[in-house]
């Protein structure tokens, strides 16, 4: 309940930020909606010497269109998303998962930048990141890059993220005619995160069949990731509720599932494969043809 | 480091201890003990605050992140000693029975309130997803929030 | 006519007179009290769950800026009791409350540090360097009883802390004459209280006076009192206990705690006044948890149904060190176990066995829902086994209404019921013809519906003071004084110390109609010894029932004297006096009377003496209940399993209850409603979770499952009012049966569900992951 001590820093940019980076290299910590990194500094599982407020950088804070694009802010609380009139028509999917996390509280800090640098396995964002291939933007002291959602998340707990770079921005392409999607997931009873969650959005052709479909699942494993085989083995198909069960069995290939009191691996990975059968065909019941 | 914020519509400013959490700042500084302290794990949402207008867990923020915002705590809902339709409504309707998390409970409800004014028992429940009351299996907190919600609309009609 | 005087409050839905504090900012609780020089107390517990501490060096912690002191159990040794248990038990081990050289479970306290912050303190902490040579483990009871098993208490040479058996009537018999004996194994699992608001003392020393006042989060200010100062070597009268607001209890605030202690003792040692707040982490691993009993049921019955007898072997964990009620709660479980059912035979047997853990004590029900557990999955294998629907057989054997009062085996004997009446007002409102046809056409789709039900009887009141063990301090009885200030307002003090039920309407309810005066012009008092007589505090759904009979106790012996004044004045004998709207009148004739504030002067001001009466206005009494209450009722409700994911759905709840007379239905409702959740969520939910290492996996509320407002139902509520005949109110308490009788319901109902399966009997909690395996495995099989 009680952080250990730390100097606090608030950036007023994101070029001041850097330079704080720069600065006290492994001992910062960047400090966003704060709802992934202050209960860790609460349990003293965390203890960095520098802390560095990029919450309050305004060029990181909004949603904006550009270039056929839609460019969320890093610092974006995830009440802004769920809520925003712009992401509910033309992102509807990255909308459903952002009121699906937490709770109202929870929603009115935390930040997009946050949740995915801090990438919980069990964390609801990265779900529909990886289903609308976000791309997310860093920028450091040397220049921006920007990495595809598969690309970023690495590994339990680790992305791509380098020291020094900060998460400016995430941007996605808008869904198009003839889309359905939804977020479904199997909270854990406490801890309100996903046992498992999955993003489903599928795109019918206009004979109705599948002509795009994307599935990011979290929770399953160590990371986030896209159920290829399932969208594979849906891609081209008449969306039958057969032929959507036999691609969601595919949901867990390959994947080492997580473990612990709530579920174990053989249950998670039913679970995920249980989830992506229904999200598959509510996302594809929404789609007026 | 010094912090400013308007809490309660009251201006003040302190010099605290970087890691000081906003709502140890609200209790141990600012003497406004309503807020609670229920768990350590934003879970519990017995800390909750208005923040510029939006519930927070004040317990997972930090009183320098808060500088410059204005807060809102239990303190501040009455207004020239009429109660809050919110504390009305727990207090009709048996919405709380040790109290404890009536505080965040009912920032939380303000908040509701503001985004949904009729809002349904299942709205209602939905929204309680950060708040944890071990009293009153939460039914008459659901009656308490919908009793406020006719009086904020001016609907006269009594409860059900 | 005497009864000229009608009820006015008690009765009706009024509105709490507790709550504009507590929805303002308002209340005290302990964290919010605030003492000049106050410092603030951390605890640094064992990561282990049995260890040898070979070494603690707390030289760089005590070093740290704004760190006071640091104190390990070495410091300790010799100057301070140990913490002790209320109940009988061949083993009883010694407990400081700081380890000394060996710490059996995980969250033990080891380290205090003192600082002028808590930051402060948690930074001398993390500075604190303890060398441990980690033991063998036991975290699981029956491997306890092993042969070869460590041992967690040396000296004993065994982990048997006691053990118990009682038997009554010919169970050998019933079992030969049986049709069949359906025997299984059922789990109460591990459950942590988790009230909203965690522990917590403050301790202020007054070194001129001697005195010592201990603000502490508890639900029994005048037992702590008395135990506190048997540890601290303080005579009772120079030691106040003050429970302010406490935020909610469940029995895991009735207990004496190493923290009051150290709070107590670093108080008078540092003459400084001295802060502990539990964090959530303490709370879930250091507060008593709650059942954590395994029993082997053996039930011999006949093929119509009819129970002939109950055999249980419950074999209960004890933890690692007993606290205060730890070896009387199983108890309860026995004698209760055979529920609202009459039943020729039955015997038991129990071992309390020491665990690396956390001890459990007394949580909502405190052994009452383990009973009923027992009773109730007992009528649905029954129902199972012979192909009987399971309201037929609690039916069948239900104790008639004619039957009461009733001695049932153990020797307790039922005041009042009628369980039939309650059972069937609960199938009528859900309408269970109607379900089991709805049922049985869902199966046909496949969908998994099921129809639970409960029968609950349970005990309240508690109790005589012969009920509870001779070792504990205090008793059965309680207490209550009234006063008529001079200007006619009337001020309580009871022994009970309520900490969310409601007690200071419900009592100004009482008062305000004895007197005809408004309830404004009531004040509740409790919970604190230094303002209120001793007194036993809040437990076991006893407030009202026990704390509000002393009350009324108290309240006739005033009014005696209010009657003896005013017939003086009023030249009429004091039997023909009653109270009516802020007056003394005339029972024949309300118009005739006089003030009351007239009879109060009279007393106070006592210028022309009355003779045989003395001045002033206070009278107090101390009620020892003859017996005990029995509040019954039935729960039913419907739920659908997802087959997929066992996920479970509620789709009604509907609770009958009978808690005897009611004096604020809105208040029932709450404790209802309360009861219900926390009963579901045992069925559902809740667990507390220890590895074979005793490491406990639900440490935080991140792992353990509270539920949430969306995991839960909508109730409806119904009651049958059976009157108690053994208070002189009528009541029977409703503190618990929520708790008591929701439980075996949700967990019949889940089990009815899955009967197309040929799944006959799951371990609670029935997460969704247990029921998607039972379904798989009967599905292969």
């Amino acid at each position: 309940m009680f952080p250990a001590r730390f100097q606090y820093h608030r950036a007023g940019s994101v070029k001041e930020a850097l330079g704080m980076l720069q600065q006290f290299g492994d001992d910062a910590k960047l400090l966003s909606g704060g709802h992934s990194l202050l209960p860790m500094m609460k349990l003293r599982l965390a203890q960095p010497a520098h802390l560095v407020d990029i919450g309050g950088i305004n060029d990181l804070v909004g949603i904006r269109e550009e270039g056929g694009k839609i460019v969320i802010g890093g610092a974006t609380i995830h009440d802004q998303v769920a809520g925003s009139a712009v992401i509910r028509s033309k992102l509807g999917l990255l909308a459903e998962c952002a009121a699906a996390i937490g709770d109202i509280q929870v929603r009115n800090r935390g930040t997009i930048g946050g949740s995915l640098a801090h990438s919980d396995p069990a964390a609801d964002y990265p779900a529909a990141i990886q289903a609308l291939e976000g791309e997310i933007r860093l920028e450091s002291g040397s220049g921006a890059r920007t990495v595809k959602a598969n690309d970023f998340f690495v590994d339990l707990m680790t992305t791509a993220i380098k020291p020094g770079e900060i998460l400016t921005s995430v941007s996605f392409t808008p869904h198009t005619a003839r889309t359905g999607y939804t977020y479904l997931k199997h909270r854990q009873p406490a801890s309100g995160f996903a046992v498992v969650g999955v993003a489903a959005l599928v795109t019918l052709d206009t004979k109705g069949n599948c002509e795009r479909v994307r599935v990011g699942i979290t929770g399953l494993g160590p990371k986030a990731f896209r159920a290829t085989a399932v969208e594979s083995a849906l891609t081209g198909k008449k969306p039958e509720a057969a032929t959507i069960g036999q691609a969601a069995a595919h949901a867990a290939d390959g994947i080492d599932a997580l473990a612990d009191i709530h579920a174990s691996a053989e249950f998670r990975a039913e679970l995920a494969r249980v989830y992506t059968r229904r999200a598959l065909q509510q996302a594809i019941s929404t789609i007026k043809v | 480091m010094r912090v400013t914020m308007t809490i309660n519509g009251q201006q003040r400013s302190d010099e605290v201890e970087d890691r000081m959490l906003l709502v140890h700042y609200l209790r141990e500084v600012a003497q406004l003990t309503g807020t609670h302290v229920g768990c350590e794990t934003s879970l519990c949402g017995a800390c909750t605050v208005l923040m510029n207008g939006k519930a927070v867990k004040s317990c997972t923020v930090l009183a320098a992140q808060a500088d410059g915002a204005q807060i809102t705590t239990v303190e501040g809902l009455a207004k020239d000693g009429e109660l809050h339709p919110v504390q009305e409504g727990f207090w009709e309707e048996h919405g709380l029975q040790c109290g404890f998390c009536t505080p965040g409970m009912l920032m939380l409800a303000t908040d509701l309130l503001s985004r949904n004014p009729d809002p349904s028992e299942a709205d209602i429940r939905h929204a309680l997803d950060g708040n944890l009351c071990r009293c009153t299996g939460y039914q008459h907190i659901i009656n308490a929030v919908q009793y406020a919600a006719r009086k904020m609309r001016g609907d006269a009609r009594k409860s059900a | 006519m005497a009864a000229a005087v009608v009820p006015k409050f008690v009765g009706t839905r009024v509105k709490r007179r507790e709550d504009p504090r507590l929805i303002s900012g308002n209340g005290t609780y302990v964290d919010d009290v605030k003492l000049p020089g106050m410092l603030s107390m951390v605890i640094l517990r064992s990561p282990y769950g049995h260890a040898k501490i070979n070494s603690i060096n707390v030289e760089a912690a005590r070093k740290i800026p704004g760190v006071v002191a640091v104190v390990t159990g070495e410091d300790l040794k010799g100057k301070l009791g140990s913490l002790t248990t209320a109940a009988p038990a061949e083993h009883i081990p010694y407990h400081p409350p700081l380890a000394q050289g060996r710490v059996r479970f995980v969250g033990e306290a080891v380290v205090a540090a003192i600082a002028t912050d808590p930051y402060k303190a948690q930074d001398a902490l993390d500075a604190v360097e303890i060398d441990y040579d980690p033991l063998p483990v036991i975290s699981d009871p029956e491997k306890a009883l092993e042969d070869g098993a460590p041992i967690i208490h040396e000296e004993f040479k065994t982990n048997i802390s006691t053990r118990a058996q009682v038997a009554s009537g010919d169970i050998d018999g019933a079992m030969r004459s049986a049709d069949r004996v359906i025997k299984f194994r059922l789990v109460n699992q591990r459950l942590a209280p988790v009230p909203m608001e965690p522990r917590g003392a403050v301790a202020q020393w007054n070194q001129g006076s001697g005195q010592l006042t201990l603000w502490s989060s508890t639900q029994g200010p005048h037992l702590l009192r008395s135990y506190l100062a048997e540890i601290l070597k303080l005579p009772e009268n120079r030691m106040r206990v003050i429970a302010p607001e406490v935020g909610g209890g469940f029995g895991a605030k009735l207990n004496v705690y190493a923290e009051e202690v150290l709070a107590g003792y670093l108080a008078m040692t540092l003459k400084h006044p001295i802060k502990w707040v539990e964090r959530r982490r303490e709370n879930l691993a250091t507060n008593t948890h709650g059942r954590d009993q395994i029993v082997y049921v053996e039930a011999p019955v006949k093929n119509d149904g009819t129970l002939l007898g109950l055999k249980a072997k419950f074999i209960c964990d004890a933890g690692a060190y007993l606290q205060l009620l730890t070896p009387l709660i199983p108890g309860f479980s026995g004698m209760m176990m055979t529920g609202c059912y009459k039943v020729p035979a039955m015997a038991f047997e129990q071992l309390v066995v020491f665990t690396n853990k956390m001890a459990p004590d007394a949580y909502r029900g405190a052994g009452r829902p383990e009973a009923c557990y027992i009773a109730e999955r007992t009528m649905d294998m029954v129902a199972l086994e012979l192909n009987l629907d399971p309201a037929e057989v609690r039916r069948k054997n239900f104790i008639p209404k004619e039957a009461f009062p009733a001695q049932i085996p153990s020797g307790l004997v039922y005041d009042s019921g009628d369980y039939a009446a309650a059972l069937d007002k609960a199938l009528k409102i859900i309408d269970y013809p109607k379900l089991r046809a709805e049922q049985a056409e869902a199966r046909k789709q496949g969908r998994y519906i099921g129809i639970g039900l409960c029968s609950y009887v349970e005990i309240c009141g508690i109790g005589p003071s012969a009920m509870l063990p001779p070792t504990m301090k205090g008793g059965g009885w309680e207490s209550a004084t009234i006063r008529m200030e001079p200007d006619c307002k009337v001020t309580v003090l009871t022994g009970v110390s309520p900490h969310g039920q409601g007690q200071e309407t419900s009592f100004a309810q009482m008062i305000a109609d004895e007197f005809g005066i408004g309830i404004d012009d009531v004040t509740v008092l409790h919970g604190d010894t230094a303002i209120v007589q001793y007194g036993t505090g809040t437990f076991g759904s006893r407030g009202t029932s026990v704390g509000g009979a002393a009350l009324m106790m108290a309240t006739q012996k005033l009014q005696a004297k209010m009657k003896k004044i005013a017939s003086t004045m009023m030249e009429t004998p004091p039997d023909q006096i009653v109270f009516h709207q802020g007056t003394m009148a005339l029972a024949s004739d309300l118009s005739k009377s006089i003030p009351m504030q007239k009879v109060v002067d009279a007393a106070y001001g006592y210028k022309v003496p009355i003779p045989g009466v003395e001045p002033g206005l206070n009278e107090s009494a101390f009620y020892e209940p003859t017996a005990c209450t029995f509040p019954f009722g039935t729960h039913a409700c419907v739920v659908e399993v997802d087959p997929d994911t066992g996920v479970v759905k509620f789709l009604r709840y509907v609770a009958v209850d009978d808690c005897g007379r009611v004096i604020n239905p809105l208040l029932v409702e709450g404790q209802v409603h309360g009861g219900i959740a926390q009963g579901i969520a045992q069925a559902l939910y809740e667990e507390v979770i220890y590895d074979e290492n005793g490491q406990l996996l639900t440490a935080t509320l991140m792992d353990y499952a509270v539920p949430k407002a969306e995991m839960l139902p909508h109730y409806e509520l119904d009651s049958t009012v059976t009157p108690s005949p053994v208070n002189p109110l009528g009541i029977k308490g409703v503190g618990e049966a929520g708790t008591i009788g929701s439980t075996p319901c949700v967990v019949n109902a889940v089990h009815d569900a899955l009967k197309p399966f040929g799944i006959k009997n799951l371990d609670m909690p029935l997460k969704p992951e247990r029921i998607w395996r039972a379904i798989k495995s009967a599905r292969k099989a």
